[in-house]
């Protein structure tokens, strides 16, 4: 008899008996899930990690779906989305599901990393948890840009003008790497079918192993919480930690809730306001795309903007581009700039405190600049909260070392409630 | 850089409460745990879950019936079958389906019994058609034959064999349609005979004539719209 | 602090939840009062009663009023179908969800030639349109989703009249319209008086201070505007035919929804007494 053998796993008969000998089906669940202890004291914080993995599985449905109907093509991408809104039985709801979840699954990865940071999630031994992480946030960001490309309306041909043109600022190779993109003079129909191409197929992929990594180093850490403590630190005499439960049924259980509480809201938003105001699905799309009419006001959708307002504040269009880079770089180094000996902001001084509240209003208020069009005033607080943004990153590694952090507790502060 | 807790702990875990439970409650219990509660609610929260997973799976299943553009172009179809000869077929489409309209000379009707022993459902008793169709003549008038053009075996394209006793289909052939794949063998009222691989009679697709010389194809003249 | 727990002086903090919540509602009271007070600010300015602030017309669609449907689709058919299609709606999905009957279609609705399971073409060529015109008239299925039913409402009622241009009107809502005044005839012809000095009212759209009829229309102001209203809520609904539908089958979603996340509430809430 080969393979391993696990005292502590049920002896199985029958069909369950075949299977385990062959896969190993239950000694993953007790791995991973049965006797896989996270911290008790988790917030509501830690609800998105589970909420990002369920609106990933939502958008591959509704993806899948939709690219039953859609023909990709200048000539017939736009009049097959009015097809699937008014001809397929429920094509309305495959289209909304797909275009509020593309907004919902930002809010909650945003507020995921958020809790990161409260926490220091991040902080050794996650970097590379937090590295994964930051891949899996760049290629959301590429997924969701070419898929807003794919309806082919007057705001996905001119963002994508904007967004390749971006390209174009590498010195050097930057009008060939443009051309190269684009496969074309200009945004045009071979652009769509490649955008197509990687939308469908190549990112999902790279999605979906980044995210089966991501949780290979969680669980090869275990999670961090609230407290900022190691709950492997103070082990009983079971060697179970003592502040750890088991995740199924406890987390099971509670991201169950989650999910119900997140699809009240998510619902609400597809039944009832699925455009959100022209923030979700922006009304110049409602038209053809047309190289020859540029709409009024170019902004590339919500979730992009912070990084678009920082773009726009540089009067440089090299020097731009270079700053949006470097903004999301500076992310993906934070667990190499932050010194402080604390991982949570629960134990850490006021100057961490006030870094950390100024950053939030800096990254929403570029959010909310990106979204306008510039005029002399919104150019200006633009400039000064980029610079407020960027020194976050840039002073961390002195000011957490400065910062006055508080005695850690021993055991992780849970309340009974 | 390694972290260090050990810095910052202030409270030793004390050794005669090696398991902290004095400090902060004990690991979860497995006492007191009001195991009929607890059914109650996984049972009825999965049962909700998957009422809900059901209500959720209906959009998703529903987007594969044919849309509205399919049953537009599935609409149906007229012909003025006043410009058919006698004794010829015309051939047009309806539901992506091959559609055959055969203009039946009174010689051709009158041949149609008399050859009941060779066909293999002569009552139309295992065929598909409209109710106004099982008539011997499976027809709603005389003079015209509606057939859907695809053999009932594998679904070739039958050829008009209208001529009675011709060479290569016997001397008592009485007219009717020849399927050239597998030589499935129809009579003029779509009939099959015996030794057709095909096991049923040429199905007979709804229609109507709206007047003397329109014929409507996919349209009964009793139900309200398209079947 | 933003995040929960209780410190280490036994006081519980509020929540990251209520938190945000309480900015939101902060944010939003803070923004709707300077709104309000810019507005009120600026029509003290520019002395409120005297001007027709027209970029404040709001087009009050009822898209659940199928009667007003009704009659916008009647106005459609006769007044715009000649130049400008919905081209991606059905004559049988309009009557379908109008509850118009297939006799009233084909008697009222339906062109000469046309199936009730054809899309909504113009009679117009386009290339015609392009001579005529100097722009083909716009397909007008998505015109109230990109531009928006207050633009639709406004566009309506804004052409005046304008003797440097080939139609010899203007619009106020498109300055530079291609389109002739072709409501004229319901609507009368009227020219606007423009504030001298050049002002522009907010949105920088053109300032009128009044209106002056110059030719009667068949129609009464008060059942013109009527007319307007119901064509604009005909085109809210070609330009989202399922949105009725859409919204109905969401209270059904949302209080199967209420009731599943109550169920997990207390399915979590009993597995979790057993954690301390």
């Amino acid at each position: 008899m080969g393979g391993h053998s696990d005292a502590s796993l049920p002896v199985r008969t029958g069909f369950l008996g075949w299977l385990n000998k062959r896969l190993p089906v239950d000694s993953f669940v007790k791995n991973q899930l049965t006797d896989y202890y996270a911290p008790k004291n988790f917030n509501i914080w830690y609800f998105f990690g589970s909420l990002a993995l369920f609106v990933l599985v939502m958008q591959l449905v509704s993806g899948i779906f939709l690219t039953m109907h859609y023909k990709v093509g200048e000539a017939t991408a736009f009049d097959s989305v009015e097809y699937i809104m008014r001809e397929v039985p429920y094509g309305w709801l495959l289209r909304y599901l797909h275009s509020t979840g593309a907004s919902a699954f930002f809010i909650v990865v945003y507020l995921h990393m958020f809790r990161a940071m409260l926490y220091g999630s991040y902080k050794a031994p996650r970097e590379l948890l937090w590295l994964f992480g930051m891949v899996i946030y760049l290629a959301l960001m590429a997924e969701a840009f070419m898929g807003y490309v794919l309806p082919w309306g007057n705001m996905s041909f001119w963002g994508a003008q904007v967004i390749v043109n971006l390209f174009g600022t590498i010195p050097v190779i930057g009008p060939g790497l443009v051309e190269w993109i684009r496969g074309d003079y200009g945004i045009a129909d071979a652009t769509l079918n490649r955008f197509f191409s990687l939308h469908v197929v190549a990112v999902p992929l790279i999605l979906l192993l980044m995210v089966m990594l991501h949780l290979v180093a969680l669980h090869e850490t275990g999670s961090n919480n609230p407290d900022g403590i190691e709950i492997n630190d103070n082990k009983g005499k079971d060697g179970k930690p003592l502040d750890g439960i088991p995740f199924h049924p406890y987390y099971t259980v509670k991201d169950i809730f989650g999910v119900g509480v997140f699809l009240t809201a998510f619902c609400f938003v597809v039944f009832f306001m699925p455009t959100f105001g022209g923030i979700f699905l922006e009304k110049p799309n409602f038209e053809m795309a047309n190289a020859m009419s540029t709409p009024e006001h170019i902004a590339p959708v919500w979730y992009f903007t912070p990084f678009y307002a920082i773009l726009r504040a540089v009067p440089d269009q090299q020097l731009g581009a270079l700053a949006m880079a470097l903004s999301i770089l500076c992310l993906v180094v934070l667990p190499w700039l932050d010194r402080s000996p604390v991982r949570s902001t629960r134990y850490r001084g006021w100057i961490w405190k006030l870094a950390l509240t100024l950053f939030v209003v800096s990254f929403v208020s570029l959010g909310y600049l990106g979204l306008e069009p510039p005029s002399p005033l919104y150019t200006l607080l633009a400039r000064i909260f980029s610079v407020i943004y960027f020194s976050f990153f840039v002073f961390m590694p002195l000011y957490t070392k400065l910062d006055p952090v508080k005695p850690l507790p021993a055991r992780v502060s849970y309340d009974h409630g | 850089m390694v972290y260090d807790a050990a810095v910052f702990r202030h409270e030793p875990i004390s050794m005669s409460d090696p398991s902290g439970a004095a400090l902060h409650g004990s690991p979860p219990s497995t006492e007191a745990v009001d195991t009929s509660r607890r059914g109650f609610l996984v049972q009825a929260t999965g049962a909700a879950g998957a009422l809900g997973a059901a209500f959720a799976a209906v959009p998703f299943l529903a987007s594969w019936s044919p849309s509205e553009r399919a049953r537009a172009m599935g609409a149906p179809v007229e012909l003025d079958v006043s410009k058919i000869e006698p004794g010829q077929m015309v051939t047009l489409t309806w539901r992506k389906q091959a559609i055959y309209v055969v203009h039946r000379t009174p010689e051709m009707v009158s041949g149609l019994p008399g050859h009941d022993g060779q066909l293999k459902d002569p009552a139309s008793k295992a065929s598909e058609q409209p109710a106004y169709a099982t008539n011997a003549k499976r027809t709603v008038r005389d003079d015209f034959l509606v057939v859907v053009g695809n053999c009932t075996h594998l679904g070739c394209l039958p050829k008009a064999r209208f001529e009675q006793a011709q060479p290569e289909l016997g001397a008592d052939w009485p007219g009717g349609f020849f399927c050239p794949c597998h030589g499935s063998r129809f009579d003029l009222a779509g009939r099959v005979f015996q030794g057709s691989p095909a096991s049923v009679n040429l199905r007979i697709p709804p229609y109507s004539f709206s007047s003397d010389s329109l014929l409507v194809i996919g349209k009964d003249d009793t139900a309200q719209g398209a079947a | 602090m933003v995040d929960s727990h209780i410190s280490a002086d036994g006081l519980r903090r509020p929540s990251a939840a209520a938190v945000l919540a309480a900015a939101f509602l902060a944010f939003a009271w803070l923004g709707t009062s300077v709104a309000v007070a810019a507005e009120a600010e600026h029509a003290e300015a520019h002395g409120e009663a005297e001007h027709v602030d027209w970029q404040a017309w709001k087009a009050g669609n009822q898209i659940r009023d199928k009667a007003s449907l009704q009659r916008g689709a009647a106005n459609f058919a006769n007044y715009c179908a000649s130049c400008h299609s919905l081209k991606y709606l059905r004559y049988e999905r309009m009557a379908k969800d109008l509850q118009i009957s297939e006799e009233l279609l084909r008697k009222n609705l339906l062109p000469a030639g046309a199936k009730p399971t054809d899309y909504m073409m113009a009679h117009l060529a386009s290339a015609d349109g392009e001579a005529w015109f100097g722009r083909a008239p716009p397909d007008l299925s998505l015109i109230t989703r990109s531009k928006g039913s207050d633009y639709v409402y406004q566009f309506l009622k804004g052409f005046y009249v304008d003797d440097s241009r080939p139609t010899l009107t203007n619009n106020l809502a498109l300055p530079g319209a291609a389109m002739p005044a072709v409501l004229s005839d319901l609507e009368g012809v009227k020219a606007a008086v423009f504030s001298t000095g050049g002002e522009s009212g907010h949105g920088g759209g053109l300032r009128v201070e009044r209106f002056e009829q110059v030719a009667p229309g068949a129609l009464t102001a008060a059942q013109y505007d009527s007319f307007v209203r119901d064509t604009v809520n005909y085109l809210d609904y070609a330009g989202e035919p399922s949105q009725i539908e859409r919204s109905e089958l969401g209270i059904w979603v949302l209080l199967f929804l209420l009731v599943f996340t109550g169920l997990t509430w207390m399915l979590k809430k009993e597995y979790w007494r057993d954690v301390h």
